[in-house]
C-alpha cells in the first residue's frame, strides 16, 4: 500500500492560479478530510467535491493534488479521464439519455435526437435557463424497458418524446 | 388481518412505477382501513409484469402486474388481499412458467426476500456457504471451486478456481479480494439485480474469496450509473458490519474482513480488470499489460482476485451444496448455470437463470415471446457492445462459451439483446467503432486510433464511395484492431462490425441517404 506521508514533499506542487472561492474552499477540504487515510483515495475525493459543488473547479485541482502530494498533472488525467466528471457547473438537473444498443433496439436513437430538440441544447449542453443539462450514458441496466434515462438519480423507462416531455415537467415542479 | 405485500425496489421496477404504486396502496389502504405491510423485494426478474405486486395468501404469493396506481382502487374492491380475482391476477408467482422452468441458484433468493434483511437471508439459507468455508483450510475452498467448474462470469470465462490458486499460492502480507460490479456492458443487468435483491450473497461470497486465499481487504468498484445499487450495499455492509459478519471477527471464527464499495466515474473501460485496478488505486482507468496477471500483482501491487460479481455470488451456493451439485448443471466445460438478461426488443424480457445448454431460440421465443414490436426479429446481439450481431440462421446455437466462440462470437456476461427488421445493420457497425472510440483508455494505437478511422471508414461505405475499396480497408484495419490491441475493446470491437457485415450486407449496399461530402469523405 502507498504510504503518502513517507513521500518528500515537493515545493512546485504549491497551489498556483487563482484561489477558490471560500465556499467552494470548504467544500474541496471537507471532501480531503473525509476521505484521509484511504487507499487510492483520488477517486472518493473527486466524487466527493462534485456530490457537493456539483463539478470540479479547475482551482480545486492544485489543492488536492498538493494535499495528495501528487503531481497536479495527475488530478487533471483524473478529471479528464472520467465522462462523469464535470469541469464546468452544470444545470440544476442532469438529465442523461442512454445511447446504447439494448435502448436503439426500442427507439433510443429517436429519442436522442427528440431530447435534444426539446432541451435545445446538444449533449453536454445547459438550457438556457440552467435547468437541465444533457448527457448522453452508455447503459443504466434497464436494458429489458427502454429506452431509459435518468434524471439525476431517478430512473425512467420505456420513454419516448411525449413521457421525455412530461417527464422535465414533472422534475421541474417536484420540491428540490 | 395483517396483509403482507412485496412490491419490487429494482431499479427497473422504479423505472416502471413500482414507488409510485406502492404510495397508492398506502393510501388506499389506509382509506380503507386494511391493515398492509408492504415488503421492498428484489425483481423476480419477469419485467413486463413490472410492477407486480404479489401478495402472501395460504396458498402462496399470488401476483398481480403490471400495476399502475390507477388500477389500485379495483384490486381492494377485488379483494386482491385475498388473492381475489382481478384482470391483472397472475396467478401464483413461482408457477409463471417463465419463473418456474428456471434454475436459480445464484439467484436463488432473489425476488423471494427483503434483501436488506440478514434474518431473511440467514432464514434462506444465507451464511451457510461461509459458515462452512470457515471450518475449511484455503486449499479445500480453492478446491471446491475449482472442481465446480465456475467459470468468471464477467465475460472472459477463465476458471474461478484456477485464478484462486493463483492468488493462494503468492505470498504477501497484504492481498486483495476485489469485485467487479463495473457491469457496462449494454443488455447485462443480473450484477445489478443481485446487488439491489440480495447483496448479503455478494458480501457471503467475497468473505469466502478471502478466506480462501488469506486476504483481509475486499472492494466491490461500482459503476456509478447504479446509484439504486449503491444505497442497497451501503445498507448491506453497515448491517454485516453490525452483526459481525464483516470486520475483525467474522462470526466469531477470530478471522478478519472488511469490505468497502468504491464508485467508478462513468468509464465502460473500467470493467476491464486491470483498468479497473488502476481506477481503484486513483488512478486514470488505463489498461495494463500482462503479465504479471493481478492474481500475482494486482491491487496495490500485491495477490488480487478480482472477478464479477455473479461469479462471487454463485460461491456460497457452491460452498453450501458441494461442488457437484453445481458442477452437475450445463453442458461440457460450461458448468453450472448463467445468468441470462433478455434485453432490447422483446416482448418479456427479464432475467433467466438456467443451466447452459438451452438455445438462442428457445431464449428468444419460449421465453421473450418474440419481438416487443410484433415484427420479426432479425439481429440479436449477444455477449454486450463487443458481441457478435447473430442472424437468425445462428439462433440455434447453445448457450456455451465453446459453441459461441465457434462462430465467432461470445456469451460474454450472458446480456442477449434483440433487434427487430427496422434495425440498419450498418449504423449498428457504426455504432459499435463509435462506441470504442468514446471510451477507448487511449493506451494502445489500434483501438484509440482504429475506432475513429472505423468510423469514417464505414460513413463511407455507407456513402457509397467506393465501397469495394473500403471495405478492404476496414477488414485490414479491424485485423489490426484483433491482432494488434492491448485488451478486448479493441480487440472484439471488429466482431459487433465484422459479423454486421458478414451477415447482413445487404445494409452496406443501400443507396445513400446523405451525400458523400456530409459524412467528411473524400
Amino acid at each position: 500500500m502507498p504510504k503518502a506521508a513517507e513521500k518528500i514533499p515537493l515545493k512546485v506542487l504549491a497551489p498556483r492560479g487563482p484561489a477558490l472561492p471560500p465556499e467552494q474552499a470548504k467544500a474541496v477540504q471537507a471532501a480531503l478530510d473525509a476521505n484521509r487515510g484511504l487507499a487510492g483515495s483520488l477517486l472518493p475525493i473527486m466524487h466527493a467535491v462534485q456530490d457537493s459543488l456539483g463539478y470540479i473547479p479547475e482551482a480545486a485541482v492544485p489543492v488536492i493534488a498538493q494535499d495528495l502530494n501528487i503531481s497536479r498533472a495527475d488530478v487533471h488525467g483524473m478529471l479528464t479521464f472520467y465522462h462523469y466528471f464535470r469541469r464546468h457547473p452544470g444545470g440544476r438537473h442532469i438529465v442523461y439519455v442512454c445511447r446504447s444498443e439494448a435502448c436503439q433496439a426500442r427507439g433510443a436513437r429517436a429519442l436522442e435526437e427528440d431530447a435534444k430538440k426539446i432541451l435545445g441544447v446538444d449533449f453536454h449542453e445547459t438550457t438556457a435557463d440552467g435547468m437541465f443539462t444533457l448527457e448522453p450514458v452508455y447503459c443504466l441496466g434497464n436494458c429489458a424497458s427502454g429506452p431509459s434515462v435518468m434524471i439525476d438519480k431517478d430512473l425512467h423507462g420505456r420513454v419516448d418524446a411525449e413521457r421525455f416531455q412530461a417527464l422535465l415537467v414533472e422534475t421541474l415542479e417536484s420540491p428540490p | 388481518m395483517s396483509s403482507t405485500l412485496f412490491i419490487s425496489c429494482d431499479a427497473t421496477a422504479l423505472a416502471l412505477g413500482a414507488e409510485r404504486v406502492v404510495r397508492a396502496i398506502g393510501a388506499e389502504a389506509a382509506r380503507t382501513g386494511s391493515d398492509v405491510r408492504i415488503v421492498r423485494n428484489g425483481s423476480r426478474g419477469m419485467f413486463w409484469l413490472e410492477p407486480l405486486v404479489e401478495v402472501v395468501t395460504p396458498a402462496g404469493r399470488i401476483g398481480y402486474g403490471p400495476v399502475e396506481p390507477r388500477d389500485v382502487p379495483g384490486l381492494f374492491a377485488a379483494g386482491f388481499l385475498n388473492g381475489g380475482a382481478h384482470a391483472l391476477r397472475l396467478g401464483l408467482v413461482e408457477e409463471i412458467p417463465y419463473f418456474k422452468n428456471q434454475e436459480r441458484l445464484t439467484f436463488a433468493r432473489v425476488g423471494r426476500t427483503d434483501p436488506l434483511s440478514l434474518l431473511d437471508y440467514r432464514a434462506n439459507d444465507g451464511l451457510r456457504g461461509l459458515t462452512r468455508a470457515l471450518e475449511m483450510a484455503p486449499e479445500d475452498i480453492v478446491k471446491i471451486v475449482t472442481d465446480s467448474g465456475l467459470r468468471g462470469r464477467g465475460g472472459a470465462a477463465f476458471p474461478a478456481g484456477i485464478k484462486w490458486k493463483t492468488a493462494l499460492g503468492a505470498a504477501s502480507n497484504q492481498k486483495y479480494i476485489v469485485c467487479n460490479a463495473d457491469e457496462g456492458d449494454s443488455g447485462t443487468f443480473s450484477d445489478r439485480m443481485v446487488m439491489e435483491g440480495d447483496p448479503f450473497v455478494l458480501i457471503e461470497g467475497m468473505i469466502i474469496a478471502g478466506l480462501a486465499v488469506g486476504a483481509t481487504q475486499g472492494y466491490i468498484y461500482l459503476r456509478c450509473e447504479y446509484p439504486h445499487a449503491h444505497r442497497a450495499l451501503q445498507t448491506a455492509l453497515a448491517a454485516a458490519y453490525a452483526n459481525n459478519i464483516l470486520g475483525l471477527d467474522v462470526l466469531g471464527s477470530g478471522k478478519r474482513f472488511d469490505l468497502e464499495v468504491r464508485l467508478g466515474a462513468g468509464a465502460y473501460i473500467c470493467g476491464e480488470e486491470t483498468s479497473l485496478l488502476d481506477s481503484l488505486e486513483g488512478k486514470r482507468g488505463q489498461v495494463r499489460a500482462k503479465p504479471p496477471l493481478p492474481a500475482i500483482s494486482g491491487l496495490f501491487g500485491q495477490p488480487t482476485i478480482i472477478n464479477n460479481v455473479i461469479t462471487l455470488a454463485s460461491v456460497p451456493i457452491i460452498l453450501e451444496r458441494g461442488a457437484e451439485y453445481y458442477r452437475d448443471f450445463g453442458m461440457g466445460r460450461s458448468r453450472g448455470t448463467l445468468p441470462l438478461q433478455l434485453a432490447g426488443n422483446v416482448k418479456h424480457g427479464g432475467l433467466i437463470e438456467k443451466a447452459f445448454g438451452l438455445t438462442l431460440r428457445e431464449l428468444l421465443y419460449d421465453y421473450g415471446g418474440g419481438s416487443a414490436s410484433g415484427r420479426p426479429i432479425r439481429a440479436v446481439q449477444v455477449g454486450g457492445p463487443l458481441g457478435a450481431y447473430l442472424p437468425e440462421s445462428q439462433f440455434d446455437t447453445p448457450i456455451d462459451y465453446e459453441a459461441f466462440a465457434a462462430i465467432k462470437g461470445m456469451l460474454g456476461h450472458g446480456g442477449i439483446v434483440a433487434f427487430d427488421d427496422t434495425v440498419d445493420m450498418a449504423q449498428q457497425a457504426r455504432f459499435a467503432m463509435e462506441f470504442c472510440a468514446i471510451e477507448s483508455c487511449g493506451k494502445c494505437t489500434p483501438c484509440r486510433i482504429g475506432s475513429t478511422r472505423g468510423v469514417e471508414v464505414i460513413d463511407r461505405i455507407i456513402a457509397d464511395h467506393s465501397r469495394a475499396m473500403n471495405e478492404a480497408l476496414l477488414r485490414d484495419l479491424c485485423d489490426t484492431m484483433v491482432n494488434g490491441s492491448l485488451c478486448a475493446l479493441g480487440g472484439l470491437t471488429p466482431y459487433p462490425v465484422l459479423s454486421a457485415l458478414e451477415h447482413f450486407s445487404e445494409d452496406f449496399a443501400k443507396e445513400p441517404a446523405l451525400p458523400l461530402s456530409a459524412v467528411g469523405g473524400g
